[in-house]
């Protein structure tokens, strides 16, 4: 079970979240423009990565914000945790990649 | 004959204190200390059970938590276990076990003649035989198969015992209490910081208490007293014994079955917690989880009497039992001459050791030759005599590469074979944390390699087997993970250790005899609990199996209770031979929590009955109660399904109210409805891009139905909202989903449009709501609230008002779920049982009858009205269901506008909403069932939808039913079919608008 650190709260059990898929994929400012392949790709692709990973969460059963986190998704290491609208941390050459 | 197996003195256990129990009936005696294995072995008794599949007598092999054989049925009645080991049973007074899978008895066991037809059991015998024709399974394979090769019993009555979960968080955890975890608990227990140490066993020492050791001139056992103690008196260090760590997760989570009251005759554990499952967050978690022995696969290595050298050390030392007064020990490092050495001094009579080594010298081979002890280096034992009890070896010169050992075999009458065959740590908890193994040539194990999470690991389980390591390692272990939690710490100096040397280990993993490996009779047991052989790993091979982890799930290896604790090892460097690869190479299977069985009712702990989820019931639940209603649960709701009268079933009752509401009024208690208040100077351009139809305009007073989508453009959830001010409006959302929608909204809200100054608030338990439905609901409502203008133009339909009901400050909503005039009334949470019984009063003169779900649920479908989650499944839009007008042409955006243009989603050939008329009036359709256009089709028959819901109504004299079928909206009055098992119901594709198509009844 993770554990979490909620940028409001602290750090709780994973029980109290809800996950939230990959983190930066903003919708579309205006969908009526994009052609079925990028609505398509908006829609359902994503990065699935091994290693560390920008994805959502929101604390549901806590304080109800939603935040990010980086998370490595081989060793479930929690690598960072930043707000809404933030831009991610810099974690440096090797523990940032693919972020 | 009780205790004859007893040495002298020594040992663990209190021999003043005797204790009474039973084993297969029978009446025998132990001592205080004792585990049920010891008690057993000091009475003679090695047969404890038969095995998996041959049935073959098993006895004890270890000590511990890694026995493969000696599962037994523990206790009676209710609080009954099954497949408990033996080894791990602490003796109380009155304890009562008996044996598994054996019958009738196990020292006659009919099912022993599997052995016979051992050629059909070998590898993957479940896969080859448990196939077609279909008939065996009911024949033979479930009814004689299955039980013959099954353990214990489950109780067949609730568990009476107490459980609880415990939560704590510790700066330092140190997972073993034998010297390694003891020094790193005191070494970081010294520094302050917060440290919890936990030991599976009865009292703290491992290794040490089978040892004869002496640690800065003192017993070991006074050095474990004294260190102990010192933990003990340390404000924020926590000491659990009998605790064992079945699981390691992520981020340093760790769960822990601590076993309080196992050890106690039955009578004293009244009133007591049984167990607790311990749920641990660690800064630092040091493993100090020590070794289990590996045995020697030899031909029918299985006998009883053929026990771990280690184990029959810990039985003559720790328990003062001498398992065997003829000994053979088989080694192939230094350890067995220590089993030798001690054994003779309490009175065993060593045979011979067998050394797989033809070199062999060193501090314990001197001692053991200067005893006087038959030493046999280079020679195997390549034969076992006896079926239930070991009688005699025999035993050859090694050939080393060998398929076929020629030279001449020697006979050596024996009752006891101590086995050594190298040690294996336990790796398990470090694995279940993700971390990758490393394999040691010179100690021929694996370690834990790179650290995957904040741990560090000291003594056995790093391969550093001798005691000053362990010390060393330990108390160095616990001061780093101390000092990196924020103490400051340091390692103890190091303590003076008497200790034999150790010389080299020779890695020896099959013995051949005088005929290769899986010729002839004899087995070469790897897996005892699954019984599976060298030969089957060998088949396993031939037949193409060559992945570790796909010969461990064809032959079983690793599975069971044990989960391999004694046999990966061995079957992952016989593979390694068959393979000739490296054992690095052909790698580990995965390790899996729980390290060891862990009973359902310590996973419940006290989450049972009304405790194991949270019931919701509305402020009108015990008027529901008193008046007889039926339940159905809606989520964590109870919702009156239907109010039977006396002599009515659900058909009766449901068809009464049905009519009583399309013929005069009927009352609901629609409390349970989500309904959120959305505030903000932007909620009504935020419902705007929420919802497919328009609501910037909606009128202040005014109620809209509304459907949202997600972003692919199907349906979630759907419900009314109404604008309570300029600013304001109130959603309800279906029962089911109301969190998930509030959800929903505030991810909208905080990540793509922060900007939108909106404010989400739960309402649903803040107003009851109670909805009178029926031709006659507004002369009901005339009554209760004189006041309010009730005329059609004044109050229209989709409008509310503010107002006094019945005394009380309600909101009144016009909306209907059932076609009929429908007013829903409002008030506060409290004052819901208060309105719903001025509501029946003023109903009385009218007959008004309460109904619920399932009538609710028919008069929508009689009307062609949806739930979500059953016309729907996540795959249905709006124009799949028919509801294309109510997805806006105008507005530019919303949420799941741009899918609908997919090329997916425009198709005709979808599955769409339809209502199905059945030929027979009466036969009402299973929901679910498939539906195809052609009954005659060879199957298997193209499917073209489903019946998503299905009633008789009782209105329209006819049964009703709801379908998505593919293309439907273009096959209005075409024949379709449902295939069901014993017969093919033939209907009619018809509008699914049922009743009062024109909508006549909406206002009264």
């Amino acid at each position: 079970m993770l554990y979490i650190d909620c940028p409001w709260c602290g750090k709780r059990n994973e029980t109290e979240f809800h996950y939230g898929g990959e983190a930066h994929i903003a919708r579309p400012e205006d969908p009526s423009a994009l052609s079925d392949e990028q609505w398509a790709d908006f829609l359902f692709m994503r990065k699935n990565l091994k290693g560390p990973y920008a994805e959502r969460w929101c604390h549901s059963n806590g304080c109800r914000r939603w935040f990010n986190v980086i998370r490595n998704t081989v060793s479930h290491e929690i690598l960072a945790v930043y707000k809404m609208g933030e831009t991610p941390p810099d974690l440096g050459p090797k523990k940032g990649e693919g972020v | 004959m009780t205790g004859s197996h007893r040495t002298q003195a020594g040992g663990r256990i209190d021999r003043q204190k005797k204790i009474n129990f039973t084993f297969n009936g029978k009446s025998y005696v132990g001592m205080e200390g004792d585990t049920l294995a010891s008690a057993l072995l000091a009475n003679g008794v090695h047969l404890l059970g038969r095995s998996f599949k041959y049935h073959r007598p098993r006895g004890i092999v270890a000590a511990g938590a890694e026995e493969p054989n000696s599962m037994v049925q523990l206790g009676e009645g209710a609080v009954t276990e099954p497949n408990i080991r033996a080894t791990q049973i602490s003796l109380y007074e009155g304890l009562s076990a008996s044996s598994v899978n054996v019958w009738p008895s196990v020292e006659f066991d009919v099912s022993a003649m599997n052995g016979l037809f051992a050629k059909i059991f070998t590898a993957g015998f479940y896969n080859k035989t448990f196939m077609w024709p279909r008939d065996m399974w009911i024949k033979l394979y479930e009814p004689v198969i299955r039980r013959a090769a099954g353990w214990g019993k489950a109780p067949t009555t609730s568990d009476p015992d107490i459980y609880d979960h415990m939560h704590l968080t510790v700066d330092v955890m140190v997972v073993g209490g034998g010297p390694a975890g003891l020094s790193a608990a005191l070494a970081a227990g010294r520094s302050g910081a917060r440290v919890l140490l936990i030991d599976e066993q009865s009292e703290f020492g491992g290794s040490l208490l089978s040892l004869n050791r002496q640690i800065d001139g003192k017993n070991a056992a006074e050095w474990i007293s004294e260190t102990v103690s010192e933990l003990a008196g340390m404000e924020d260090v926590t000491l659990l014994n009998r605790s064992i760590a079945f699981g390691y997760y992520d981020q340093n989570y760790l769960c822990v079955l601590e076993q309080r009251t196992d050890h106690l005759p039955q009578a004293m554990r009244k009133g007591k917690v049984r167990q607790r499952v311990w749920h641990i967050r660690a800064i630092e978690v040091v493993l100090a989880t020590g070794a289990h022995e590996r045995p020697l696969v030899f031909a029918n290595n299985d006998r009883p009497g053929i026990m771990l050298a280690g184990a029959v050390q810990t039985y003559v030392n720790r328990y003062g039992v001498l398992p065997g007064r003829k000994m053979v020990i088989f080694t192939n490092n230094d350890a067995g001459y220590e089993t030798a050495i001690d054994a003779k001094a309490a009175g065993a009579n060593i045979a011979a050791i067998l050394d797989a080594r033809e070199e062999a010298d060193g501090e314990l081979i001197e001692a053991a030759k200067a005893l006087g002890i038959r030493i046999l280096p280079g020679y195997a034992i390549t034969g076992v005599e006896g079926g239930k009890r070991v009688k005699a070896v025999e035993v050859r010169k090694i050939q080393k590469g060998a398929k076929v050992y020629t030279s001449a075999p020697e006979r050596i009458a024996c009752d006891l074979v101590a086995m050594s065959g190298g040690w294996s740590p336990v790796v398990h908890l470090f694995s279940q944390s993700q971390g990758k193994l490393h394999y040691r040539e010179e100690e021929v194990c694996f370690v834990p390699g790179t650290p995957v999470q904040k741990q560090s690991f000291a003594g056995a389980l790093n391969g550093s087997f001798s005691l000053s390591a362990c010390l060393e390692e330990g108390a160095k272990a616990g001061a780093e993970a101390a000092t990196k939690t924020g103490f400051t710490a340091k390692a103890a100096n190091a303590l003076k250790v008497d200790e034999p040397a150790m010389g080299r280990i020779e890695p020896f993993w099959i013995v051949p005899g005088a005929r290769p490996v899986g010729e002839g009779g004899a087995k070469h047991f790897v897996d005892l609990q699954n019984d599976t052989t060298a030969a089957d790993i060998e088949l396993a091979v031939r037949e193409g199996f060559e992945s570790v982890e796909h010969v461990k799930r064809y032959t079983l290896t690793g599975f069971g209770t044990d989960q391999g604790k004694t046999s990966n090892i061995n079957a992952l460097a016989i593979l390694s031979g068959i393979l000739d690869k490296p054992i690095p190479k052909v790698g580990t299977t995965t390790f899996r929590p729980p390290y060891t069985p862990v009973s359902y009712g310590a996973l419940a702990g006290r989450n049972l009955g009304d405790w194991s989820d949270p019931v919701r019931i509305t402020s009108i639940h015990d008027w529901h109660v008193a008046s007889g209603a039926e339940f159905e649960n809606v989520g964590q709701w109870k919702r009156p399904w239907y109010f039977p009268k006396a002599g009515e079933d659900m058909h009766a009752a449901t068809n009464r109210e049905c009519l009583a509401v399309r013929n005069g009024v009927g009352v609901l208690d629609a409390s349970t409805l989500g309904k959120i208040d959305i505030r903000g100077k932007d909620a009504a351009e935020f419902l705007n891009r929420i919802y497919t139809n328009a609501f910037a305009k909606l009128g202040v007073g005014r109620v809209r139905y509304g459907l949202m989508c997600h972003e692919d453009g199907m349906v979630f959830d759907d419900g009314t909202t109404a604008r309570l001010a300029e600013d304001r409006f109130l959603m309800t959302t279906t029962t089911g989903n109301a969190a998930v929608v509030l959800d929903w909204l505030e991810e909208y809200l905080q990540t793509e449009w922060p900007e939108l100054q909106v404010y989400c608030t739960s309402v649903t338990e803040q107003w009851a709501t109670v909805s009178i439905a029926g031709p006659m609901a507004g002369k009901v409502m005339a009554k209760l609230a004189p006041e309010m203008n009730l005329s059609n133009d004044d109050f229209p339909f989709l409008s509310f008002k503010e107002g006094t009901v019945a005394g009380l400050k309600a909101r009144v909503f016009r909306i209907s779920f059932t076609g009929e005039l429908t007013y829903e009334i409002n008030v506060p949470w409290a004052q819901g049982r208060a309105l719903w019984e001025a509501v029946m009063e003023a109903g009385a003169e009218f007959d008004i009858t309460p109904y619920g779900t399932e009538s609710m649920h028919i008069l929508r479908a009689e009307k062609g009205f949806i739930i979500v989650g059953q016309e729907t499944d996540g795959t249905t839009t709006p124009q799949d269901l028919g509801m294309g007008w109510i997805v806006s042409k105008k507005k530019p955006d919303f949420i799941g506008k741009r899918s609908y243009s997919r090329m997916d989603t425009s198709r005709t050939d979808r599955k769409q909403l339809v209502g199905l008329m059945t030929d027979n009036p009466s036969e009402v359709l299973p929901e679910g069932a498939q539906l195809v256009f052609d009954k005659n089709a060879p199957r298997p028959m193209p499917m073209v939808g489903h019946v998503t819901s299905s009633y008789y109504s009782a209105a329209l004299g006819h049964s009703i039913a709801l379908a998505l079928v593919k293309g439907g909206h273009s096959k209005m009055g075409e024949t379709i079919h449902a295939p069901l098992l014993d017969k093919t119901v033939t209907a009619r594709i018809v509008d699914p608008v049922f009743y009062d198509k024109e909508g006549e009844k909406l206002n009264g």
